[in-house]
C-alpha cells in the first residue's frame, strides 16, 4: 500500500521542493535559536543573497545538463528552481529594506543613486519579477511560446547583474564572486555552443 | 555544516564577564585610584563584546579575507622570539627584543569602542602601552613628523601573503602610519593583551596598534618595525584603493565609503531585535572620541582628508 502511494503520488519534485527550502529552514531555525553568529544582520542578508545566485545558476544549468546528459525529465524542475531563485531574492531584498535599512527611504535612495553595486542588485531583482509572474502555463499560452521564451531570457541578464552585484560589493576578497562569474560564463557558453553538436549529428546522419 | 574545533580554553576557566569587571574595578579602586582617574575618562562603560566574537570575527587578510579565517589559520603563528626594528629619525635606531622595547613602560587598561570600516563595531578591553610613552623612550629627532608601522612578512606562516586570491592581494607587508601628534595622543595604545589575556594571534599578537577614533584597519597587527619619518607614509589600503581609504581613516558618519554609507553600524554580539530596526545603531563622529581628538583636525576638511 505504502509503496503504491509512493510510486503513484509522490513526484520526485516534492523532494526537490523540500531540499530547496532547506537553506531557508536552517536560517529560520538559527534565527529562532539566536544562533546567527556575531553579525546576525549580515548572516541573514548574505545567506539569502548567495542562495539567490546559486538558484539562478542551478536554473541555468538545467538546459545544458539536459542536453549533455540527455536527461530530459530534468526540465520539469526548471520552473520550481527559478521560482526558488526569486523566493530567495525576495528574502534578500526584504533583509536589506527591513533589517539593514529599516525602511529609511532617504538612505535607500542615496544608496541606489550613489552605489553601482546596489543598482546592479536592484536590476537583478527587478528582472526576475516578470519571470516569476509569467511562470504559469496560463501565461505561456497568453504570451505564446516564442515571446514567452524571449521574455524568459531575462534570466541571463538577472544572473549576470547578480554576479556583478556580488563582485562590486566585496572589498578585495574577489575569489567567491569570480568563481560565480566563471560558472555563469560556462553555463552561458554551453548555450552558445549548442548548435554545434546538433550540426554534427545531422552530418553523421 | 558545523566543524567542531577543540576550544583553546575550557568554558569553566573563563571568568564571567561581570565578575571580570568587578575584579578589575576593585583592583583599580584599591591600587591605582589616583592613576586611574585620568584614564577612566577614556574607558567606555558600554557592554563588552563577548570574547568569543572578538576572537572569531576578525579582519586580518594575512590569514584570509573571510572574517572567520584568522581564528582558523593563525593557530601556529610564531610570536616568540619577536624583534621590533626602530628606524628613521630617532636618536638610536636599533633592533629590540619585544621585552626590551617595552621595558620600563607601564601598561594600562583601556576599554575602547572599535569601529570597522565595514560598518560593524565592538567594545574591547585592551591592555597596553600608551604609544606616547614608547615614542618618548625612542627619542625622535625634531625632523620626525610621522610614525610608520610595518607588520610582519611571513609567507610561510601567512597563507594570505602567499596567495592573491586568499589574502585579497594587498601589498605585503601591511603598512600603516600616524601623524606624530596622533601617535602621541593619550588614546593611542600599543596593545599586548585583551580581556586580561595575551593577545590572541588572530587579534594581532604579540603587539598591535589601537586608535579607537579611527577605523579598525589602522590598527596594524604583529608589528615588526616602527619608523619615524618626515613624510606622510602610504598605508597598504591607501595603495590598493585610494578612493576608499585615506591616510586619516577617522570614523566619520558623514564621509561615505564608495560601497556603503558610514552613518550606521552593527554592534557585534548586541544586535537588539533586527526586525524592530535594532540591527544597526548610529555611528558617532570620531567614534565618540571627539573630545580627545577633534582638536588635532581643527580647520581640516575631513571630506578631503578621509
Amino acid at each position: 500500500m505504502r509503496e503504491w502511494i509512493y510510486a503513484r503520488t509522490i513526484d520526485w519534485r516534492f523532494y526537490l521542493f523540500l531540499t530547496c527550502t532547506l537553506p531557508f529552514a536552517l536560517l529560520v531555525r538559527a534565527t529562532a535559536d539566536g544562533n546567527l553568529g556575531p553579525n546576525p544582520l549580515e548572516t541573514i542578508r548574505d545567506t539569502t543573497g548567495i542562495w539567490t545566485l546559486r538558484f539562478l545558476l542551478v536554473t541555468l544549468a538545467i538546459t545544458p545538463v539536459r542536453r549533455i546528459a540527455r536527461w530530459h525529465e530534468i526540465i520539469r524542475a526548471r520552473r520550481m528552481l527559478g521560482l526558488f531563485a526569486f523566493f530567495y531574492a525576495v528574502l534578500h531584498f526584504v533583509s536589506y529594506v527591513w533589517l539593514d535599512q529599516f525602511f529609511a527611504l532617504d538612505a535607500m535612495i542615496d544608496d541606489f543613486t550613489k552605489r553601482p553595486f546596489i543598482m546592479a542588485g536592484y536590476a537583478s531583482f527587478v528582472a526576475l519579477i516578470p519571470l516569476a509572474v509569467t511562470s504559469t502555463k496560463k501565461w505561456i499560452g497568453r504570451l505564446g511560446g516564442k515571446r514567452w521564451q524571449l521574455l524568459h531570457r531575462l534570466i541571463y541578464f538577472s544572473a549576470a547583474a547578480g554576479v556583478v552585484h556580488y563582485f562590486w560589493r566585496v572589498k578585495l576578497d574577489v575569489q567567491p564572486p569570480v568563481i560565480y562569474g566563471v560558472l555563469l560564463g560556462a553555463l552561458l557558453l554551453a548555450r552558445l555552443r549548442r548548435s554545434l553538436p546538433a550540426q554534427k549529428t545531422a552530418a553523421e546522419a | 555544516m558545523l566543524i567542531q574545533r577543540a576550544a583553546d580554553i575550557l568554558p569553566s576557566e573563563i571568568t564571567p564577564e561581570g565578575m571580570y569587571h568587578n575584579r578589575r574595578d576593585f583592583m583599580k579602586m584599591v591600587f591605582f585610584a589616583p592613576a586611574v582617574a585620568a584614564a577612566q575618562t577614556f574607558n567606555t562603560t558600554e557592554k563588552i563584546t563577548p570574547y568569543e566574537y572578538a576572537t572569531t570575527y576578525n579582519n586580518y587578510y594575512e590569514f584570509g579575507t573571510d572574517r572567520a579565517d584568522p581564528s582558523k589559520n593563525s593557530g601556529k603563528f610564531q610570536t616568540k622570539p619577536w624583534t621590533v626594528t626602530v628606524e628613521g629619525m630617532v636618536k638610536k635606531p636599533a633592533r629590540y627584543d619585544l621585552d626590551d622595547l617595552l621595558k620600563g613602560l607601564t601598561a594600562e587598561d583601556r576599554t575602547y569602542r572599535m569601529r570597522c570600516v565595514e560598518r560593524w563595531s565592538m567594545v574591547i578591553p585592551w591592555r597596553g602601552i600608551p604609544l606616547a610613552a614608547l615614542i618618548r623612550k625612542l627619542e625622535p629627532l625634531p625632523s620626525a613628523k610621522y610614525v610608520e608601522f610595518k607588520a610582519i612578512l611571513a609567507r610561510d606562516q601567512m597563507p594570505g601573503q602567499r596567495s592573491r586570491l586568499f589574502g585579497g592581494g594587498l601589498d605585503w607587508p601591511y603598512v600603516e602610519g600616524l601623524r606624530l601628534d596622533e601617535a602621541t595622543n593619550p588614546l593611542t595604545l600599543i596593545a599586548v593583551e585583551m580581556y586580561g589575556k595575551p593577545l590572541p594571534n588572530q587579534n594581532g599578537a604579540p603587539l598591535r596598534l589601537v586608535t579607537p577614533w579611527k577605523y579598525g584597519f589602522k590598527g596594524i597587527k604583529a608589528i615588526v618595525a616602527i619608523r619615524l619619518v618626515e613624510n606622510q607614509p602610504v598605508s597598504s589600503w591607501m595603495k590598493s584603493w585610494p578612493e576608499a581609504y585615506g591616510f586619516y581613516a577617522n570614523v566619520n558618519p558623514s564621509v561615505e565609503h564608495p560601497r556603503w554609507s558610514q552613518s550606521r553600524e552593527q554592534r557585534i554580539g548586541e544586535p537588539g531585535n533586527p526586525f524592530l530596526g535594532q540591527a544597526t545603531r548610529a555611528t558617532q563622529l570620531f567614534n565618540g572620541y571627539a573630545e580627545q581628538v577633534a582638536h588635532m583636525y581643527a580647520g581640516m576638511d575631513l571630506r578631503k582628508n578621509y
